[in-house]
């Protein structure tokens, strides 16, 4: 079964980059442009894996995580945070909000398939 | 009409054969856009007098060449059998006011013969060649050398 | 990925960046006046972070470091480890021209030299240079990486690498689960390596009455035989490091802590602390890795009927919807635009026809007529409206101009922008960018003095330019002003006098002193200075405004400053103007131009030279051209009793009458281009359509001017010179 994959990134850029790798390996992908918006268009659609930015306006990435996490509907939907922040500190703090794992800035697109992978049921 | 030029080893082009005071011209038809009758033209501001000026053509601004002028052949005086010819030379469109369109030709390039070593400036300047079609002879115009020059210089 | 998808990509990369770049200039130019909060440095730090994330991705390299550089700056700021002061911004503010320079250049597949932005990135790097530990840290940290989508993945050569005998532990912790991950999955990747033996441990699995939910019971252990080495077994466990207990023997050997920094110093310094195994005491076979799941989604589903407050909530507050848009390309709007303009033809065409059919004011053809007029009024607006963009992104352009110009004249200035939503044709905004550049040049250059100099004029030491937008009466009024010493009309009227562009004897106005320094050639400067350069006078200034239909004007006040204003048409392809019949043909005069009109009396003309006239009207003489001869449609002058005076302005001020034989009406006219099938001619801006569907010429009623201008000039300095 298709699966479907979110991604939350304020840059175009990235969405698109995001949604070619992803739609080239099979997955469905919708989009958000911040946490906010990442949270509305979770009203509407279940998604498989959640792939979030950090740094957006209006709702960082550690915001949406923690929202998600506590919505039980979305509890145990994997999110990988996608940032240029390869630290420590930042992956410590995604962790804490209840992120699932990582990608780290500017990615392969077969190492964004493994992570995804390596999360999805 | 019919073949003029030799069989048929080359490729057939077809022209617009027409008429300039009692000269007959033509030019390849893979130029022309339309042909239409003749509208007054508003008259342009320090243009050479060659040209009558500017007509609307579905909302295009299209310059008229009198080729009769153009030509050193004196002023056109347009009459209800007058056309325009509606050529395109690269990006710019441009009309041409001649007597009477005459004839379509299906001839070929090999057909063509060297315009006659004559001293007219017409010759020289407008004309790459002719074609002699039932004992008349038609010149073949070079549409780029008839194209208007904007008068740019301010007075 | 196909090569186009790529392209396509790094276009938006860039379009992307040119919209990270304004917010970003925005922002910095809010921290500078010390009125930016939290959001907006952090607005400016995403976008700097934006940039380096995509530059990153497309392996612009030059781009990346220097980004690196100035996020890290900013991210000072944005911790409160950094001050936005006076002396932090300006080094700020020029890295942000820089950053715009490597975007344009890496665009534009060009090279920047290093040390041309050097010493601005070695300024930004010292505003963090306390802490100058962490920047080399994490600088080493970020490495681009060339996407290579489409490739195959360059798997390692395929020798026949001995098999590790490897026997992994693994103790998931519940917060492993909590960040959704499973530990079914850790170990299905695991077995995917090689030939695994699974065994679950369910003795912690406490009774049914005790079980939390969110609890973590099970535990593995994988025997697993594998070629790869142990990095490759580690990186399996590398998002639940820190959530489970995890220890990996490889051939016997113990090799890693269950400690998760153990474990990053151990790969860091590429040691294997050993460390004490754990044997499970009861050992399940399992054939098939499903534990945990019973327990975990069972707690899940028993969660579900309560509330989803915390998502519920924050959508609330988003209940303002964005602005949506589309990209259309231009030649699509430009087309539409032409359509709309052959329909206004048509529409016109029509009422005349109708007019000429004589039909009755109150019938239902004249009605519907004036409704379908109505109606095409309303669809060329709102065609127009889809080219309109605001003038924002130009002046923001103009702000570095003057960083730039102050900077190499060791100036102090401030620009002050006003009306920067306010919006114009998009082509007349892109071929303002090169006049107003100059100008702005020169406000700085010339206008402003230097801090020594305004001190000693009584003057703050900093001096502002004001750029300005407005709309007024269906055009766009952009002003540049500035606070300075003003035109120095002695020196200009010397140097205009040493050019031969003026007699020594000649009476000028201050206003006609002003206006020379719109003469072609004319330079104030005492020293011909690199920054608003040779040649490029005011004289080419004004010809870009006069080609977009535009008028300027210059006044200026000794001691405080000088202003220059600009009028242009809000867009190229419509024309309010005034219908005039002359020597049979109608031509259009550009309502802006016309002052008035007048039917000149006996008396008020007056021969004035060879064949030049003047008109009298209320006690000034202005010069009369004659249209109709200065155009060559007819040879003697007409006879100006029997006929019409239009009082025209030019830019600079002055007053002409232009001589036409009758006025029909004022009109709106679609602007046809001469120059498309022709070329340009003097004295003619354009052409239009009339409703006979014949075509119009529009007058150019400054080069009309302009043209008897000059020659009085040249007259006035042949005068001076045989005088």
């Amino acid at each position: 079964m298709t699966q479907t994959i979110l991604t939350v990134d304020d840059s175009r850029t990235m969405r698109d980059m995001l949604k070619m790798a992803l739609a080239e390996a099979g997955f469905n992908v919708i989009q958000a442009v911040d946490g906010v918006h990442g949270l509305e268009v979770l009203q509407t659609s279940t998604p498989d894996v959640i792939v979030t930015d950090i740094n957006m306006p209006k709702m960082d990435g550690f915001g949406l995580i923690e929202a998600v996490r506590k919505d039980s509907r979305y509890r145990r939907v994997p999110i990988l945070v996608l940032t240029t922040e390869s630290d420590v500190a930042k992956k410590t703090r995604a962790k804490e909000a209840g992120a699932t794992g990582w990608i780290v800035k500017p990615f392969e697109p077969t190492k964004l398939i493994a992570a995804i992978r390596r999360v999805a049921a | 009409m019919q073949d003029v030029g030799s069989p048929a080893n080359s490729a057939n082009r077809e022209f617009v054969a027409f008429r300039v005071g009692s000269q007959e011209f033509c030019i390849d038809i893979m130029g022309v856009r339309e042909i239409r009758g003749w509208t007054p033209a508003t008259p342009l501001p320090h243009a050479p007098t060659y040209v009558r000026g500017v007509i609307n053509l579905r909302g295009a601004v299209l310059p008229i060449v009198d080729l009769a002028m153009r030509f050193g052949l004196g002023l056109t005086e347009p009459t209800p059998r007058s056309v325009i010819i509606v050529v395109q030379v690269h990006q710019q469109v441009v009309g041409l006011l001649v007597d009477a369109v005459s004839d379509i030709l299906t001839t070929s390039e090999a057909s063509m013969q060297p315009t006659p070593d004559v001293a007219s400036d017409l010759a020289k300047n407008f004309v790459k060649g002719v074609y002699a079609v039932e004992g008349r002879m038609i010149s073949i115009v070079t549409l780029e050398s008839v194209l208007p020059i904007a008068a740019k210089v301010a007075a | 990925m196909t090569v186009d998808t790529m392209a396509a990509i790094r276009q938006t990369f860039f379009q992307e960046c040119e919209e990270q770049l304004s917010e970003m200039e925005v922002g910095l130019l809010a921290m500078d006046e010390g009125n930016a909060d939290s959001e907006t440095v952090n607005a400016v730090f995403r976008a700097v972070h934006s940039i380096k994330g995509g530059a990153g991705a497309f392996k612009l390299t030059a781009l990346v470091q220097f980004a690196h550089t100035f996020e890290t700056a900013l991210d000072f700021v944005r911790s409160g480890k950094l001050n936005p002061t006076a002396e932090v911004m300006k080094p700020m503010l020029r890295a942000a021209d820089v950053l715009a320079d490597l975007v344009e250049a890496s665009r534009d597949g060009k090279e920047i030299d290093e040390s041309s932005y050097a010493a601005i990135a070695a300024d930004v790097k010292a505003l963090t240079a306390t802490e100058g530990a962490e920047e080399v840290e994490e600088a080493i940290d970020f490495q681009p990486t060339v996407i290579d989508f489409g490739l195959p993945d360059m798997a390692p050569e395929p020798i026949a690498a001995p098999v590790h005998e490897y026997r992994v532990s693994f103790t998931p912790r519940p917060e492993l689960y909590a960040n959704a991950n499973e530990a079914v999955l850790v170990i299905r990747e695991l077995s995917r390596l090689g030939q695994a033996e699974t065994t679950c441990d369910a003795s912690a699995v406490p009774d049914i009455d005790n079980i939390d939910p969110n609890g973590a019971y099970l535990s593995w252990t994988i025997k697993l035989s594998s070629e790869v080495a142990i990095e490759a077994v580690r990186e399996v466990f590398e998002f639940v490091d820190g959530e489970a207990d995890i220890t990996i023997e490889a051939d016997g050997q113990p090799e890693v802590s269950d400690d998760a920094i153990a474990a990053l110093l151990a790969q860091a310094l590429g040691s294997a602390p050993a460390a004490e195994n754990d044997q499970p005491s009861n050992v399940t076979n399992v054939e098939e890795p499903t534990p945990a799941d019973p327990v975990q989604s069972g707690a899940a589903a028993s969660e579900t009927a309560s509330p989803p407050a915390q998502v519920a909530e924050a959508v609330k507050t988003v209940a303002v919807p964005a602005q949506t848009t589309i990209r259309v390309e231009f030649d699509r709007v430009d087309r539409l635009i032409n359509l709309v303009g052959e329909l206004v033809i048509n529409q016109a065409m029509l009422s005349q026809r109708v007019i000429e059919a004589n039909f009755a004011g109150s019938s239902s053809v004249v009605i519907g007529l004036e409704e379908l007029e109505q109606l095409t009024r309303e669809i060329q607006e709102s065609v127009m409206a889809i080219r309109a963009q605001p003038v924002k992104p130009l002046f923001q352009r103009m702000s570095r101009i003057v960083r730039e110009v102050a900077d190499a004249t060791s100036k102090q200035v401030r620009l002050k922008t006003d009306g920067e939503a306010t919006e114009v044709d998009k082509t007349v905004v892109e071929r303002l960018a090169e006049p107003l550049t100059h100008m702005i040049r020169n406000a700085v250059d010339h206008g402003i003095e230097t801090p020594e100099e305004r001190v000693a004029a009584g003057k703050s030491p900093e001096g502002n330019v004001r750029l300005s937008a407005a709309h007024r009466s269906g055009r766009i009024v952009i002003e540049i002003s500035d606070d300075g010493a003003g035109i120095n009309r002695p020196k200009v009227r010397a140097s205009a006098i040493k050019k031969g562009l003026i007699s020594p004897d000649a009476q000028l106005s201050d206003s006609d002193i002003d206006n020379l320094l719109f003469l072609p050639g004319f330079s104030t400067a005492a020293t011909i200075s690199s920054i608003s350069g040779r040649g490029v006078g005011m004289d080419v200034v004004k010809r870009s405004i006069l080609a977009l239909g535009g008028r300027i004007s210059i006044s200026s006040r000794p001691g405080l400053g000088s202003t220059f204003s600009m009028s242009l048409p809000l867009t190229l392809a419509v024309l309010d103007g005034m219908a005039v019949s002359v020597a049979g043909q109608t031509l259009v005069v550009p309502l802006t131009a016309i002052v008035e009109t007048l039917k000149p009396k006996k008396g008020e003309i007056h021969g004035i030279g060879a064949d030049g006239r003047v008109m009298a009207i209320r006690n000034t003489f202005v010069p009369l051209i004659d249209v109709g001869t200065q155009l060559g449609f007819r040879d003697t002058p007409a006879d100006p009793e029997r006929s019409v005076a239009i009082l025209v302005e030019t830019d600079g001020g002055a007053r002409n009458a232009l001589l036409v034989d009758s006025i029909q009406d004022q009109r709106q006219v679609v602007i046809k281009s001469l120059e498309a099938n022709y070329g340009t001619v003097s004295g003619i801006a354009a052409a239009t359509i009339l409703g006979d569907g014949r075509v119009a010429l529009i007058l150019d009623v400054d080069a009309l001017v302009t043209r008897s201008f000059e020659g009085q000039l040249t007259a006035a300095a042949r005068y001076g010179t045989e005088g």
